[in-house]
This record gives C-alpha cells, sequence and structure tokens, in this order.
C-alpha cells in the first residue's frame, strides 16, 4: 500500500509528460441556431430515410444487404458539417447511406439505387454498399471491411501529392478496426504525414461479436498510438460534441501533422442488416440508448436552448417526411436498368 | 596450395556479371569478410567478401571487365603464408582428388548457394576440390543446368509492326520497361511509382533503375513491407485522380493485395455506373524464376485474366514490354502487367521512334507459317520459337502467336491462325488447369471447330508445386521438345 501511495505522490509531482505534441482535447461546438437548426435536419433526414429503407426492404423493394445507420446520427453530421465538400473526401465501408446524406447528395438518386433503379447514383448497378459521388468527393461506399482504410488512405495521399489542400476522412467500424491492413495504412500515413482523419464508429458490436469479446484494445483510439497517431474519444451521440472534434482534427490534418484517430462512441439502433436476428444483445440495452442518448432527442432539447420552438421543430419533421416520401416514390417508379446496361461500365476504354 | 575465386553467382538469375574493381592487389592478405571486390549484376552492384584467410596470388581478371561468366577463376589465392604459385596454371585444377564417380551429377555450386538478394556465399574452398576433376568439366556442367534455362534459349523473333527503314536498337526487357515509365512520367505529372525498394535501392530487379534521380522522392516512392497497404492506398490514389504504377517485388507477393486489385480497382468502374474510375497499374515479374522453388514461382496470368474489370498484359520481348507499358499508364483502366524475371537481362531491338506505344488487346504473329499454330505469352513465346526452328527443320511450318494482353484477348488472331494451319498448340508457362491453354482451346473448339483437323494440345508446366531441385525444375517447367512433340501429334506425324 505504501509503495502505491508513493508511486501516486510522485505522478503527482510530475504530471508524465507526451514524448511528442498532441492534439488539444476538443471543446464541444458553441453552435448558432442555424448551424444547429441544420445539424438537427441532416440527422432527422437521415433517420427517417432509413426507417423507410427498412419498410422498403420489408417490402421486397430493396434486396440483397441494407445496413441501417440508425442511431448513428450525430457522427456523419458531425463530422461532415465541418468539412469542405468538393475539396476534401470521404470514404466508408457498406453502411455508407447516412455518410453520403450528410454529405448533401440528393436523397432521391440514393434510394433509387437501393431499389435497384436506372436513376440511382450507380445505375441500379451497385446497390447499398458501393455508391460513390465524384463530384462531391464522396469515394464509396466499399463492401469488404477494412478496404476503404487503405483506399481513403490513397485518396489522403492525392491530396498531399496535388498540394489541393484536402483532407480524407475514412470511415471504419469497431469491427474493422481489427483487419490488419488497417495498421498497414497507419503506418504509412504517419511515416507519410498523410492528411487523413480516421474515424472508428465504435458502434459496440461488429456484426454480432461484441467489443468485448473481439478487441484486446477495446479503446480504439488508442490504436494508433504504435505509430505515433493521437487519437481522441468523442462522444458519438452528441452531434455537438463530434463536430468539436472534427475542427480539431481538421486543424491537426490540415496543418500538416499526419492523421488523427477519431474514436466516436455510438450505437446502432438497429441490427447489423435487415436479417440481424438480435441474438446478441437485450432489448434493454437497445432501450436505453434510444431513450436517453438518443442523438436527435439531444439536438432537440440543445434547440429548445437556442429558443427554438416546437412548432417549428414539427415544421421541420414535416419538410423532412415529404423529402422522404419523393424519394421513396421515385425509388419505386423509376425504370429498371436497360438489359444493355449489363455489359457497360465493365472497362473505360475499348481496346 | 592456392584456391581459385570464382566469379559468384549474386541473384538467382544471374550468368554473367561486371568485375567493377578489385579493393585488394596481389600479395594483400585477407581473412574471411574482407571485401575483396565489387561485381555489378544485371541488377545491382554486389561486394564479393572472402570466405577463408589468405594472401591473393594472382588477380586473373582485371577491373573494369565486363560479361565474367559466373564461375570463371578470377583470382588465386594462396593459404596463409603462401606465395603466388609457381605457374600460371589457373585453369588447370590445383588438386586432384579421386575422380568422383559421376561428373555430370549436379552439384553444389554458386548459383546454388544465393537464393537470396544478398551477396551469395563465394565457392569456399571444399567446394572447390569436390569440384575439381582431372578433366575440366565444360562450363556449362560446371553448374547444374536449372529447369528455367530451357525457357529462355529461344531464337530471336521477326520484328513486325515496323516502318521500314526504322532504327532499332537493343534494349534490355528491363531497360525497355524503365525507358517506358520514364516516359511516362515525364508525359503526365500525375504519373507516379511506388512499391518495395523502388526509389534507394533502384528496383529490387533493377527496373525503376534511375527514376528516383529524375523523378524525386515525392513521384518515386519507397514504401514499407506492406503489399495490402500501399496496394490499397495505390487504388485509393487512383480512384482520386492519379496514375499510380504500383510494383510488386513479385506477384507472388501480390496475393497479400489481390483484394484490392479485384474488389477495389477491378469492380469500382461498374459499381459506380462508370462514375468512378481507377486507372492503376499493377506490375512486377510473374511466372518461374529460377531455383526459388514454390513459394516464388507462379503464373498468376489465369487467375487475373479472369477477372472482368482488368486489363492483362503479359509481353514477351523488349519492343512489346515498352509499348504496352506505356498504353498501359495511359488507360484509364486498372491494368495488371505481368512481367518475367527470366527476361529482364534478354535484350531485343526497339524501334526508335519518339512515342513507342502499342495497341492492347491485339496479339501478334511473331512468325508466320502453315502447318500448325503455336499461341503463347510471356516467355512462352521464346518456347515457341525454339520449337517452330527445330520444325522447320523437319519439315514442319509453324506459325507463332503471341498474345500479349490476356484480357481482352485478341480471340480472332487466333482464330483466324487457326483457320490457315487447322491445327493448334497452345504453350503456356504455367498450370495447365483453368489456364489460358483451357481458355484458347474452349475457344478453338466453340469458335473454331469446323477448322480443327486436329484436337488442340497444349504444353504447360506440370500440375504440381514448382520443385526446388534443379532437376526436378527442369521436368516441371515447359520446354521446347514438348512443343515441337505436341506439334508433330497435331500434325500426325
Amino acid at each position: 500500500m505504501a509503495r502505491s501511495a508513493k508511486l501516486q505522490a510522485a505522478s503527482e509531482a510530475a504530471p508524465p509528460t507526451s514524448n511528442r505534441e498532441r492534439p488539444r482535447e476538443p471543446e464541444r461546438y458553441q453552435p448558432s441556431k442555424e448551424d444547429l437548426l441544420g445539424f438537427y435536419r441532416q440527422m432527422l433526414l437521415i433517420r427517417r430515410f432509413e426507417e423507410r429503407a427498412g419498410q422498403l426492404y420489408g417490402l421486397g423493394l430493396i434486396g440483397g444487404f441494407c445496413h441501417l445507420y440508425i442511431g448513428q446520427e450525430a457522427v456523419a453530421v458531425g463530422l461532415q458539417s465541418a468539412m469542405t465538400v468538393g475539396k476534401d473526401s470521404v470514404i466508408t465501408g457498406y453502411r455508407d447511406h447516412g455518410h453520403m446524406l450528410a454529405y448533401g447528395i440528393d436523397p432521391k438518386v440514393i434510394m433509387a439505387e437501393l431499389t435497384g433503379r436506372a436513376a440511382g447514383i450507380s445505375k441500379g448497378k451497385g446497390g447499398s454498399m458501393h455508391m460513390f459521388s465524384v463530384e462531391h468527393g464522396f469515394y464509396g461506399g466499399h463492401g469488404i471491411v477494412g478496404a476503404q482504410v487503405s483506399l481513403g488512405t490513397g485518396l489522403a495521399f492525392k491530396h498531399q501529392y496535388s498540394a489541393d489542400g484536402g483532407v480524407c476522412l475514412s470511415y471504419f467500424g469497431d469491427g474493422a478496426a481489427n483487419q490488419g491492413q488497417v495498421y498497414e495504412s497507419f503506418n504509412m500515413a504517419e511515416l507519410w504525414k498523410l492528411p487523413v482523419i480516421y474515424a472508428i464508429e465504435n458502434n459496440h458490436y461488429a456484426m454480432g461479436t461484441s467489443v468485448e469479446r473481439s478487441a484486446s484494445e477495446p479503446d480504439f483510439y488508442k490504436r494508433g498510438e504504435s505509430f505515433r497517431i493521437p487519437g481522441i474519444q468523442v462522444d458519438g451521440m452528441d452531434v455537438l460534441a463530434v463536430r468539436g472534434a472534427a475542427q480539431e482534427a481538421l486543424e491537426w490534418t490540415r496543418s500538416g501533422k499526419g492523421p488523427i484517430i477519431l474514436e466516436l462512441k455510438t450505437y446502432r439502433y438497429r441490427g447489423h442488416s435487415m436479417s440481424d436476428p438480435a441474438k446478441y444483445r437485450t432489448r434493454e440495452e437497445v432501450q436505453n440508448y434510444r431513450e436517453n442518448q438518443d442523438p436527435i432527442t439531444r439536438a432537440a432539447a440543445d434547440l429548445a436552448a437556442l429558443g427554438v420552438g416546437e412548432n417549428e421543430l414539427k415544421e421541420i419533421d414535416k419538410e423532412i417526411k415529404d423529402v422522404v416520401v419523393e424519394a421513396a416514390k421515385y425509388a419505386e417508379e423509376a425504370p429498371e436498368p436497360d438489359a444493355t446496361e449489363l455489359y457497360t461500365d465493365v472497362l473505360v476504354e475499348r481496346y | 596450395m592456392g584456391v581459385e575465386l570464382k566469379m559468384p553467382a549474386l541473384s538467382p538469375t544471374m550468368e554473367e556479371g561486371t568485375l567493377a574493381k578489385w579493393l585488394v592487389k596481389e600479395g594483400d592478405e585477407v581473412k574471411s569478410g574482407d571485401i575483396l571486390a565489387e561485381i555489378e549484376t544485371d541488377k545491382a552492384t554486389m561486394e564479393f567478401e572472402a570466405v577463408d584467410e589468405g594472401v591473393i596470388a594472382k588477380i586473373l581478371v582485371p577491373e573494369g571487365t565486363d560479361g565474367v561468366k559466373v564461375g570463371t577463376a578470377i583470382a588465386l589465392m594462396g593459404g596463409e603464408g603462401e606465395g603466388a604459385p609457381q605457374d600460371s596454371r589457373s585453369a588447370e585444377p590445383v588438386e586432384a582428388p579421386p575422380a568422383p564417380s559421376s561428373n555430370d551429377k549436379p552439384k553444389d555450386s554458386l548459383s546454388t548457394s544465393s537464393g537470396r538478394a544478398e551477396v551469395g556465399s563465394p565457392p569456399t574452398p571444399s567446394d572447390q576440390q569436390t569440384q575439381a576433376s582431372p578433366v575440366e568439366l565444360p562450363k556449362q556442367q560446371q553448374q547444374p543446368e536449372t529447369g528455367t534455362a530451357q525457357l529462355t534459349s529461344a531464337a530471336r523473333p521477326a520484328d513486325p509492326e515496323v516502318p521500314a527503314g526504322t532504327a532499332l536498337q537493343a534494349t534490355s526487357v528491363r531497360e525497355a520497361l524503365r525507358d517506358a515509365m520514364a516516359e511516362e512520367m515525364r508525359r503526365d505529372e500525375r504519373v507516379f511509382v511506388i512499391g518495395e525498394e523502388v526509389a534507394q535501392y533502384q528496383g529490387a530487379y533493377k527496373v525503376t533503375q534511375g527514376l528516383l534521380e529524375e523523378f524525386g522522392p515525392k513521384r518515386v516512392v519507397d514504401t514499407p513491407i506492406t503489399e495490402y497497404g500501399f496496394a490499397g492506398l495505390g487504388t485509393g490514389a487512383a480512384m482520386g485522380g492519379l496514375k499510380p504504377i504500383i510494383e510488386f517485388m513479385t506477384f507472388n507477393f501480390a496475393m497479400q493485395a489481390i483484394d484490392h486489385i479485384i474488389n477495389s480497382a477491378a469492380k469500382t468502374n461498374y459499381m459506380s455506373g462508370g462514375q468512378m474510375r481507377c486507372p492503376i497499374v499493377f506490375r512486377g515479374p510473374n511466372g518461374a524464376a529460377s531455383r526459388v522453388a514454390a513459394q516464388h514461382s507462379q503464373n498468376y496470368a489465369p487467375w487475373y485474366a479472369s477477372v472482368p474489370g482488368l486489363v492483362v498484359i503479359t509481353p514477351y520481348d523488349a519492343a512489346d514490354a515498352k509499348g504496352l507499358l506505356k498504353a498501359a499508364i495511359r488507360s484509364e483502366d486498372p491494368v495488371v502487367f505481368l512481367e518475367n524475371e527470366l527476361l529482364y537481362g534478354h535484350q531485343f531491338d526497339v524501334p526508335q521512334v519518339p512515342d513507342w506505344v502499342l495497341p492492347i488487346g491485339k496479339a501478334r504473329t511473331m512468325r508466320a507459317g502453315k502447318d500448325v499454330t503455336l499461341v503463347s505469352y510471356s516467355i512462352g513465346v521464346g518456347v515457341a520459337l525454339e520449337a517452330a526452328d527445330t520444325l522447320a527443320g523437319e519439315g514442319i511450318d509453324a506459325e507463332v502467336i503471341d498474345l500479349r494482353t490476356l484480357r481482352p484477348l485478341d480471340k480472332q488472331a487466333v482464330l483466324t491462325s487457326l483457320a490457315k494451319t487447322n491445327r493448334l498448340v497452345v504453350v503456356e508457362e504455367g498450370w495447365p488447369t483453368c489456364s489460358i491453354s483451357s481458355e484458347i482451346i474452349a475457344l478453338c473448339m466453340e469458335q473454331g471447330f469446323d477448322d480443327l483437323d486436329a484436337p488442340v494440345l497444349r504444353v504447360t508446366d506440370e500440375d504440381v508445386p514448382l520443385p526446388y531441385a534443379a532437376n526436378l525444375e527442369k521436368l516441371a517447367l515447359i520446354k521446347a521438345e514438348n512443343v515441337v512433340k505436341a506439334a508433330k501429334a497435331v500434325c500426325y506425324r
């Protein structure tokens, strides 16, 4: 006992100093009323869009794998609201609808891709997991867990190579964080000081395997330490906390200090995909998040504090509902791709 | 008694080298580990170390000598305290132990001891003694004949596609590849080379030699040993609008990266409905090298050629290597460019035109003939040409088609030749099952059935992992005599 007391005393006397520069502890973003209304609107759009996608899946209008983002909305909105569309790039895995919506991509062409129609953003040839908008600097939409980490590091390489001032935001989950190529990418990114933000969305489950059962280091923000990449843990259920962290991370990367990791502690309310049996967690656990930590409810409370009345929020709800209904209608009515599309886009050139 | 120091083999494929510099002189005492000389191979400059103590009695090959064959005596070393030998019988064996029971049995030799990229062990005195025999062996018997030797002893092809009067420059495949990259890098700022040892080391196989000096570290990028990572990084950079050339030290290591080649690069354009391109070249040596055994000796051409969304190119000679690599770099599609280590050092004529770019997807008639068609690609082309020479001596006029691009495949070239000769043999340095040979046979059956006067045969490597032992390696690999046999069989002769 005496020994540990002594150690403690010693550490109090000389607090451990870092062997290198660290980013500052981010502060919760102080939004204007307009800022926060924008975040609220975007989060609500993602929520209602995903709910409708779930319905369309149930009706058989969406096939295959469909991974919903419900519960995690604050992450995409908080991070991407700090980025510059057209200058910065974003890349993610297969749970990509929310990230696209947060970057201002038209919900109609996203929903039409989910239903496999010619009007879809990938002409119906990509589906839920493979959607891209080069125009927006949104580079997918990748179905192989972890691939987007190396690819995103390559996008950061491009930003550095062409000195365009851009930063790549590469999203991945707590599951992908155990893939080997993530660490190959970390090594190169720090070695070459590439402008990349690794956003680890820790929603606690890799499909049905909990972090506790899969990660020997469950604090994902520490996963870059052996590569000298700093990490910050963020409350991913609070859009303002996420936005604050995004600004700190962007400042770090834009000033040439290399990559940074943000671990966003979040939660998905729905299953991994539509075919999830949900045997690996309790209803109470999900319910607790929904009732006590929901990012949209929280933003509504913050808006109330800024003087936004309930009527104004109801107006937004209705507006968003209309957008989503219209997107769903568009996606249901749009024709399927022409049979000749089967053979197009395999190669760019003719040989 | 003196011991001969022989020209060491410093890489699995080295046949000769330049004795660039002696770091010792006659009369110097040396001890184990001292650096005796610098030797330039076709890949790098290597240091040649002493294994034993002794005195440099005589230098037999002066510095600056080019083309010194592996196994040539380059100096004589006396034991400690011994002076120079009395005479210059350096080529004679200095000891005459009992003759081995069989002189032609492959023995441990210089080339077998240097499977690594490091300095190969120079011969030890005991090696010298066991190799010595009362009668000096011919040079080729001093080393085991490797299986891969049979792949490169081919006749030179005639050069098609060059306007009369064009100057030709003898160029190694290695130089042709480097020139292609350098020219395209000068032309397009977006092009860069990335991979292991491509910059400071000048290329593990010296293909990127000189690029760092000209283009700097921004565009010639050394990576850690991290194939999955840098293949993904390059693919992402291509998605972002750059034009990366990814060098794999060999395609065996690309197995760790194949997910990005196929899932990320090949499928992107299609999955995005044509919105997102991936203009990238994955290049490096493919196929059997020499005596590097199973994990370093595999032809991946059939693997990549099976994937829609990829372009797969497999050049044979230097002109095609240059012209097709330039085309690959310019392409907006992902290209897998499969080279062959055994061909790197071989020289071929390259037309001296300002911008030598060849069409992707077009086969090349290497030799016209009327009796039988030999279809091949990459190093197999040389084997087919050698077989065609032999067949000519036996009154069979063989046509040799080099596919050059495997995807998209020039089906018409194969079918046109088949319509002319009515008999066809596929020659492939690779396994037979699910191979390019299988594909060509299916093509002939499906679309050339009425032109066939005999079943199409294939001459491929044996269906086993490539063995290390020299004799087994030789047995496993394709050889011209088997092509001759197959050609005769389809001609019913």
